[in-house]
């Protein structure tokens, strides 16, 4: 078992990287703030492809790879694996995650039995508390991307939180 | 309800959600790398550092509080060994230990020997000047203040720089309620 730090170590980090982004250095640019915060990801991303990759064979296709990112590198990361992954077969992959670890830390107001907080997903409005939340997914986006970069696939990823507190994550891969 | 006895930093970090240090350490070194790119100046990203931590200290105390069940520490000696002995174990793993006190009791050095903060770093030629480690200092000001007590902390070792240890030093300014001198002539 390598080494371990207490949990709360990491979200507390996370919280104040994005808020020192987000309120503090660009409180009225969120495109600056998104676009430093995804970088920092994106170097995480890398470094952990990187070291989780060492001993393994190159990947056959993007699916492959995909498929490493939704399982290993996940559970290295999350101590689950993705939970279902679609694709339309022409380069975007949908990652979905039921119940991702780092937004159940957050203070996102989805019912107490998880429910989908309002009927109608479409009528969310943008409220402060997912402003917050788009914010912080920019971090775990900008990892995915950075980890399928030092793969060899170059990408865009976002991510959808219409269904609270499942997250998805869209990757589409550039041709 | 019968007082709860303290609990050692190797109990509560056995007991509290633990994850691989990897993750933390190389999500630090990017936050570090990223504030250099964005900030430029190795001076203000000292200071932004330390920021963060104090950011981070003022909540995390409450954490330390609530999982330690420590009872108020009678000076600042005995808050200084907590916060060396348990507050690093629990949240960082890893034991720290306090030399070189004043003569009063007011200043002394927390030595860290094993830093998870620093796994995979070494600093590149043009960053000479950088605390890499300050949002450490900035955690230990931030959680010192939320308990009433008003340091200043500064570096005397930083294995980053060359030497064998992380040696920081905490020196109180002054205890916010009482205000009382802490020095004996006065």
């Amino acid at each position: 078992m390598g080494r371990e730090v207490s949990e709360s170590c990491v979200d507390s980090l996370l919280t104040e990287m994005v808020s020192t982004y987000s309120n503090r250095f660009y409180a009225n640019k969120p495109d600056l703030a998104a676009h430093s915060i995804e970088a920092i990801g994106y170097q995480v991303g890398l470094q952990l492809s990187e070291r989780y990759t060492m001993d393994r064979s190159r990947f056959g296709d993007h699916l492959e790879a995909i498929k490493f990112i939704c399982k290993d590198f996940w559970s290295e990361l999350f101590k689950k694996q993705i939970d279902n992954l679609k694709t339309n077969h022409r380069g975007t992959f949908v990652l979905q995650d039921t119940r991702f670890r780092w937004l159940s830390r957050m203070s996102i107001e989805p019912s107490e039995n998880g429910d989908v907080p309002h009927n109608n997903p479409e009528a969310v409005t943008e409220n402060k508390s997912t402003q917050v939340t788009r914010m912080h997914l920019n971090f775990p986006c900008g990892i995915i991307r950075g980890a399928l970069s030092n793969l060899g696939i170059p990408c865009a990823v976002s991510a959808d939180i219409t269904n609270l507190p499942a997250c998805s994550f869209v990757v589409r891969i550039k041709v | 309800m019968a007082p709860v006895a303290p609990r050692s930093g190797d109990a509560i970090f056995a007991s509290v959600d633990r994850v691989n240090a990897e993750l933390f350490t190389l999500t630090y070194g990017a936050i570090v790398r990223q504030l250099l790119t964005d900030l430029e100046e190795v001076e203000e990203v000292n200071k932004q550092l330390d920021q963060m931590g104090y950011n981070i200290g003022i909540r995390l105390v409450d954490e330390f509080l609530a999982k330690s069940n420590v009872s108020s520490c009678v000076d600042f000696k005995e808050t200084a060994e907590v916060i060396a002995k348990v507050g690093f174990k629990m949240f960082l793993g890893v034991t720290a230990s306090v030399t070189n006190w004043d003569a009063d009791g007011t200043c002394c050095s927390i030595v860290l020997e094993d830093n998870p903060l620093v796994d995979f770093v070494e600093l590149p030629d043009n960053c000479q000047g950088l605390y890499y480690c300050n949002i450490l200092s900035g955690v230990i000001r931030g959680a010192l203040e939320m308990v009433s007590m008003k340091t200043e902390i500064t570096w005397a070792r930083d294995m980053l720089r060359g030497d064998d240890a992380f040696e920081l030093q905490v020196k109180l300014i002054k205890q916010v309620p009482e205000e009382y001198p802490y020095k004996d002539d006065e």
